[in-house]
Order: structure tokens, then C-alpha cells, then sequence
């Protein structure tokens, strides 16, 4: 690991101009650590902002929730008003990771943390995402974990959160301070951004901006279902998960929020999937024509080719399930 | 430097800040039963209670650590007196090499207290939190064991949580 200063902050109104591209926020540190061991990431200043009073839960306006960047992974999926009103968002927290991890890892951090594939980590191969220029190992390397949406030939690697899976059909936003103390609110939907030409910037944010704040506005109506598929029934990363929010009027599709984990480097909200779905009778024909609409586009790199299947099966099954019409619909 | 109570007595923990809860404790109050596996965060056996929550400590900065509570494997039993996990872990022959074993123990330790929260798991469900088999291996699924001897560990926490039906149940 590379030397550091470490500095603890007390409270917001601290960070200033140290927060620069050269110092990282510290928070749980279970994805920030382990980079800078492999000295992926390394920051000449490690602002730490675990004492911040940002750890709760507060009831917010309109039946929304509104959730403190550190509060934990596990505070979060236990929370009994997220188990109630978004389970989604529990489920796909308890998909991820393992306990002792959720323990530390705070909301904030699950944004932000960085992608999981081989060439990012392994410092001995190229990659466009560590080293702009550099060339990209997985582009015709080992892919099998890689993005089918949204890529582009700098960067195929995919975002590995679930919770913001979760979030993104739940249109959560976060609430942004930068460091001269100035506020903005974006959805986490356009938190984090296709690699493009740019693929080591993961999300929109400036540097030394901060989440102070994630908002949960009041849930929409219907049943949400999440379904994670990866290689062991545990501890493991997504190779496609399924976040989906469905309400039906008499067999017809009146709300649908669908999101993708594990397709793109940014978690995937379909619309078109969606606009395919609003209004249409909840069949196993208009699930199928729904996926295939938001997975026209999609391409696989040979590893990664059976999840555009994958992704289609997943969600007419997610689909199926969250209509209560296991078995039924399979004209 | 950094003020933390290891197993209830004060200690200063003089670090440079780049080192890691799990090197600390290893190296200076000289507590070596935390191992150090993969260093990664993906094996478990440096498992630690901090401010009574498991944890991987090598993914902990020591620095971090000012004003908490620590515990570790030494501090769950009390010398030769073990720990009723570390019974029923010998009850139940829970380990091979032993190498992830106080990990384990922390780790299984912690997890009751969290079903007795009534935390839930990834196959929990709606519902209240019942301890069965299915949610240990889901819940200790952050400890590996080289030596495979999942079945026993099972058997072991479940027993010791008093949940251990017929013997042999677990493990199906």
C-alpha cells in the first residue's frame, strides 16, 4: 500500500479543498482498502468520514425515506420500514456480499464501488479503466462476467451492485455536497455513466464530492421481486440479477419499474422494456417481447454470450413471478 | 495511535495508518489466534467483533479503530474455560486444520446475536427469523473451510444454539 495522510473529519462543513482527485473518502473501506493493497487506488489523502453524523434513517416527506450515507448494508436491509415497504431494496442488499462485509459496507460506498473484473484487479494486464490508454485485456480475453449493454470498445466491464440495482427501480436519488459546500440532487440513475471514451470514470460525480444522502421517495405500487443468477448460491457477484416493480388492473400491466445488475457498467434501468409492458395484458408473450425490446441492442464478446439469453429468461421469469402467475402463463 | 480495547483491557495501537486492524493485532498486543488468509475480505478468517458487529479486519484500518471495542477469539473464552462454540466446535469435529477456525467461531458468535435481532438473511424472507440449516450455511457463507467440513460446522453452531434436532440433521 502506498503512504497516506489520514486525516478524520468531524463533520461535513471540514471538507474543503483537500478533498481533491488526489484524496479519498473513507468510509467502511471493505471495496477502497483492498484497492489500494493491490495499489489500484492511490489516494494521497485519506479523508476519513466514519465519525459523520450520517448514519441514520429519517422519515421524509410524502412517505419517502431518507437514508444516511454511512448507515450500513445490514442497517439498511433490516431497517423494518424497508422491509416492508421496499423490500426490493432488502432483498438485493441480503443478495450481496457476505455479513461481515454488509456490517462495514455503508450505503454511500456500495455506490461507489468499483468494478469487479479480472483486468481492473490484475495490475499485470492492460486496462483502459486503471491506466486510460492503456488497452483493455477483456475485450478478447476472459469475458465471461462482462457487460452486454452500454459498452463500448475502451471498457466492457459491468457495475457489481446489487442495492443500486435495487435503487435505480426504485428511482432513488442521492444528494451530492461538494466542497465548497454547494448542494445538488441527481438520481442515481444518472449517477454513474457508460465508460464511452472515458471508461476510469465510473460516475458523474467532481472530485472531492461527497453522497451526504440517499432519498427512497414513497414506493410504487405493486409487487417488487429481485432474482440474483451467479455461479454459487452465495458470496458471489451477479451474472445477471433482475429488480422489478409490477402492478396489475385486471390482468393488464398498469405500473412497471424494471432494472438489470450485471449487464452494464452502470446498473440498467429498461425503459424500453418498460414502455413495452405499460398497458398490455400481463402474458408470458408480452414479458418475452419486452425483454427482447431491451435487449436488441445487446452484444456478448464470446465469454459473455449466454447472458443475453440469460437476461431474457430472468426477467420473463421475474416477470412471471412478481404476476403471481407461476406456471399459468406459458401460452 | 490509536486507543481501542482488545478483549476488555485499553491498548494503544501504534500504526503507521496504512496497517490493518488484523496486522495490529497480530503484532503488537501479540493476539495471533486471528488469522490472516486471502488479506482480501473473501475468506473470513480474520473475522473480529468491532463495537460487537463481525467484521473482516483485514479489511479494517487500525486507525479507523480509535475509541472502539474489539474482540477477538482469545477474548470469547476465558483461558482453558471455552466458549460453548468452541465446545460443540470440538463436539462436532467443525475443523480440519484448524486454520479458519477462530474465524469461525467469531464469526458464528456474532451470527446468533444477529438471528436473535431478528436480522434477516438472503433466505429469510418476509417473515421472522427461525434458525435452521439453511440459514447458517447462508449466513456463515463469508468463512470458507479448505477442509470442507461445512457439515460439522453446521452441526456445531446449531447445536450450540440449541437448534440441533436429530443428529445428521443439519447437514441435509
Amino acid at each position: 500500500m502506498r503512504p497516506f495522510d489520514y486525516q478524520r473529519i468531524g463533520a461535513v462543513e471540514e471538507i474543503g479543498a483537500q478533498a481533491s482527485d488526489r484524496a479519498s473518502f473513507l468510509a467502511g473501506g471493505t471495496n477502497l482498502v483492498d484497492l489500494m493493497k493491490h495499489e489500484i487506488e492511490t489516494p494521497e489523502q485519506l479523508l476519513d468520514i466514519s465519525r459523520l453524523d450520517l448514519a441514520r434513517i429519517e422519515d421524509g416527506e410524502d412517505g419517502s425515506l431518507q437514508v444516511g450515507t454511512l448507515v450500513t448494508n445490514t442497517a439498511l436491509a433490516s431497517d423494518a420500514r424497508v422491509r416492508q415497504r421496499w423490500p426490493l431494496l432488502s432483498a438485493a442488499l441480503l443478495a450481496g456480499a457476505t455479513a461481515q462485509l454488509r456490517n462495514r459496507a455503508t450505503t454511500g460506498g456500495n455506490l461507489l464501488q468499483r468494478t469487479r473484473c479480472y483486468y481492473f484487479y490484475d495490475t499485470a494486464r492492460p486496462c483502459n479503466k486503471r491506466n486510460p490508454g492503456e488497452g483493455c485485456g477483456a475485450f478478447s480475453g476472459h469475458n465471461r462476467i462482462h457487460a452486454i449493454l452500454g459498452a463500448s470498445e475502451q471498457c466492457i466491464a459491468t457495475h457489481p451492485s446489487d442495492m443500486a440495482v435495487a435503487m435505480v427501480a426504485l428511482d432513488a436519488g442521492v444528494r451530492l455536497r461538494a466542497p465548497d459546500g454547494s448542494e445538488r440532487e441527481l438520481p442515481v440513475e444518472e449517477l454513474h455513466r457508460l465508460p464511452g471514451d472515458e471508461p476510469q470514470r465510473d460516475t458523474v460525480l467532481a472530485p472531492g464530492e461527497l453522497i451526504t444522502w440517499v432519498h427512497l421517495p414513497a414506493p410504487p405500487p405493486g409487487r417488487q421481486v429481485y432474482r440474483k443468477v451467479r455461479d454459487r448460491s452465495s458470496y458471489a457477484f451477479a451474472l445477471v440479477s433482475v429488480g422489478v416493480i409490477l402492478a396489475l388492473k385486471d390482468g393488464t400491466v398498469s405500473s412497471v419499474r424494471i432494472a438489470f445488475g450485471g449487464v452494464a457498467h452502470k446498473p440498467w434501468r429498461a425503459r424500453k422494456a418498460e414502455a413495452a409492458l405499460q398497458g398490455r395484458p400481463a402474458t408470458e408473450e408480452a414479458f418475452l417481447k419486452a425483454a427482447n425490446a431491451e435487449l436488441a441492442d445487446a452484444k456478448g464478446y464470446g465469454g459473455n454470450d449466454f447472458k443475453i439469453p440469460l437476461a431474457r429468461r430472468t426477467l420473463v421469469a421475474v416477470l412471471r413471478d412478481a404476476a403471481g402467475k407461476t406456471g399459468e402463463a406459458r401460452a | 495511535m490509536a486507543a481501542v480495547s482488545v478483549n476488555g483491557q485499553d491498548v494503544t495501537l501504534n500504526a503507521d495508518p496504512r496497517t490493518t486492524l488484523l496486522d495490529t493485532l497480530r503484532e503488537q498486543p501479540g493476539l495471533t489466534g486471528t488469522k490472516k488468509g486471502c488479506d482480501h475480505g473473501q475468506c473470513g478468517a480474520c473475522t473480529v467483533l468491532l463495537d460487537g458487529r463481525r467484521v473482516n479486519a483485514c479489511l479494517v484500518l487500525a486507525v479507523q479503530c480509535e475509541g472502539c471495542e474489539v474482540t477477538t477469539i482469545e477474548g470469547l473464552g476465558q483461558g482453558e474455560q471455552l466458549h460453548p462454540l468452541q465446545q460443540a466446535f470440538i463436539r462436532h469435529d467443525g475443523f480440519q486444520c484448524g486454520y479458519c477456525t477462530p474465524g469461525q467461531v467469531c464469526s458464528a458468535y456474532a451470527m446468533l446475536e444477529e438471528v436473535a435481532n431478528g436480522e434477516p438473511s438472503d433466505v429469510t424472507g418476509d417473515g421472522e427469523v427461525r434458525l435452521c440449516p439453511a440459514e447458517v450455511r447462508e449466513r456463515m457463507s463469508g468463512n470458507l473451510c479448505r477442509c470442507g467440513a461445512y457439515a460439522n460446522i453446521v452441526d456445531a453452531i446449531l447445536d450450540s444454539a440449541g437448534e440441533l434436532g436429530q443428529r445428521g440433521e443439519a447437514g441435509q
